[in-house]
């Protein structure tokens, strides 16, 4: 009988062959695993593959809320012009509020140097091939950005109107930046995005004579998706319509 | 993109419970997908294969669940149903208060140990 799996083809011999006194058939460690009487059992997790995520964007959100840091999360594709609308707001904001930026992207630290050039202190993080900023990256660069109490930090996230819905970074708000040169249906074809944001800004309306883009069919679009999302349109260009999202920052830092 | 970052957190918490368990391979894995979630069922299949690669869960066997979003109207103060699953429109009262009940994760469930 076969010692290992004791099976009783421990006499079997194939003529021709030299492996001598042992049965034919493979006995790797591998093999011996597979076995169809090896104990096989379940375990329960129910366990939430980004929880190691959300645990650190909950240790985020805990010292945000105790340092009085309103943190506001900017996703939206490629080009919307985030980094535009955050030196303009900086601008605009400096003299009155400490403001600090965390900027994400793949590659260079071309969108931080803008800022940067405003006076605001602000850190990159590159995320290689990541498409996404998560709460480990914001918690990183928030020891070494030490941003000041009761201040404004932006976090502006790579460019991508998919994935960065997914992860927590202990923000108080996503805000999806949408310029009117995309199409007002983006709100539909990336519902995710929407979703998960507070507010919507619609930027570059400055370009609204030249382009085929409906402000309020793009707001019906954003509100099936996202009943409850705020709008503010505005052009990060000219300046029109600061007045009404400086409000609303003014409004979220003492909520 | 974000798949093969998911399935490596995955595969890492399934090793953890799978060694406290003294597992000697995991060989099935539950999951399940929240219909929010902006995971692609297809690439997670994909990615979860090779970076199972070299760790406990080689050649684990993944079932996806998928389960549907449900909708509560906020003007009926129920749970509906929408008829097309694109639009949010009550199909009781024609209204747009429409909020989606559904998770945004993507969970472990269990896994089968040998």
């Amino acid at each position: 009988m076969c010692s290992i799996c004791g099976c009783a083809s421990g006499e079997q011999r194939i003529e021709g062959t030299s492996s001598g006194d042992h049965h034919f058939h493979p006995h790797s460690s591998d093999n011996r695993d597979r076995l169809p009487f090896a104990s096989r059992r379940l375990v329960d997790i129910e366990m939430d593959v980004l929880a190691k995520n959300n645990y650190i964007a909950g240790h985020n959100r805990e010292h945000f809320a105790a340092a009085g840091i309103l943190a506001l999360n900017l996703v939206s594709s490629p080009g919307s012009g985030k980094t535009t609308l955050l030196t303009r707001t900086l601008t605009q904001l400096a003299s009155g509020v400490e403001c600090a930026v965390i900027e994400g992207d793949q590659q260079t630290t071309r969108d931080a140097d803008r800022i940067r050039a405003t006076g605001v202190a602000a850190i990159q993080v590159n995320t290689g091939k990541g498409c996404h900023l998560d709460a480990q990256m914001v918690h990183d660069a928030l020891h070494q950005l030490s941003p000041a109490k009761n201040s404004l930090l932006f976090i502006e996230n790579v460019g991508n109107l998919v994935c960065p819905a997914s992860f927590d970074l202990g923000e108080r708000h996503k805000i999806a930046v949408l310029s009117v040169t995309e199409g007002e249906d983006k709100p539909l074809k990336y519902p995710d995005m929407f979703a998960a944001s507070g507010l919507m800004i619609l930027n570059k309306i400055d370009l609204l004579p030249y382009v085929s883009f409906d402000v309020d069919t793009c707001i019906a679009h954003a509100r099936q998706v996202n009943p409850r999302i705020e709008v503010i349109a505005l052009s990060a260009t000219t300046g029109a319509g600061m007045d009404q999202w400086l409000a609303w920052l003014e409004q979220q830092r003492c909520a | 993109m974000h798949e093969i970052t998911l399935c490596q957190n995955a595969v890492e918490i399934m090793q953890q419970v799978g060694r406290k368990n003294n597992a000697r391979r995991i060989t099935a894995v539950w999951m399940e997908i929240g219909p929010l979630a902006c995971v692609e069922p297809e690439a997670v299949q994909f990615c979860f294969a090779l970076v199972c690669r070299e760790t406990l869960a080689e050649g684990a066997i993944l079932h996806l669940e998928t389960p549907v979003a449900t909708h509560w109207c906020d003007a009926c103060q129920q749970m509906i149903t929408l008829i097309s699953p694109g639009v949010s429109l009550c199909p009781h009262c024609a209204g747009r208060q429409v909020r989606v009940i559904a998770d945004n994760g993507m969970k472990i469930k269990r896994i089968e140990i040998e």
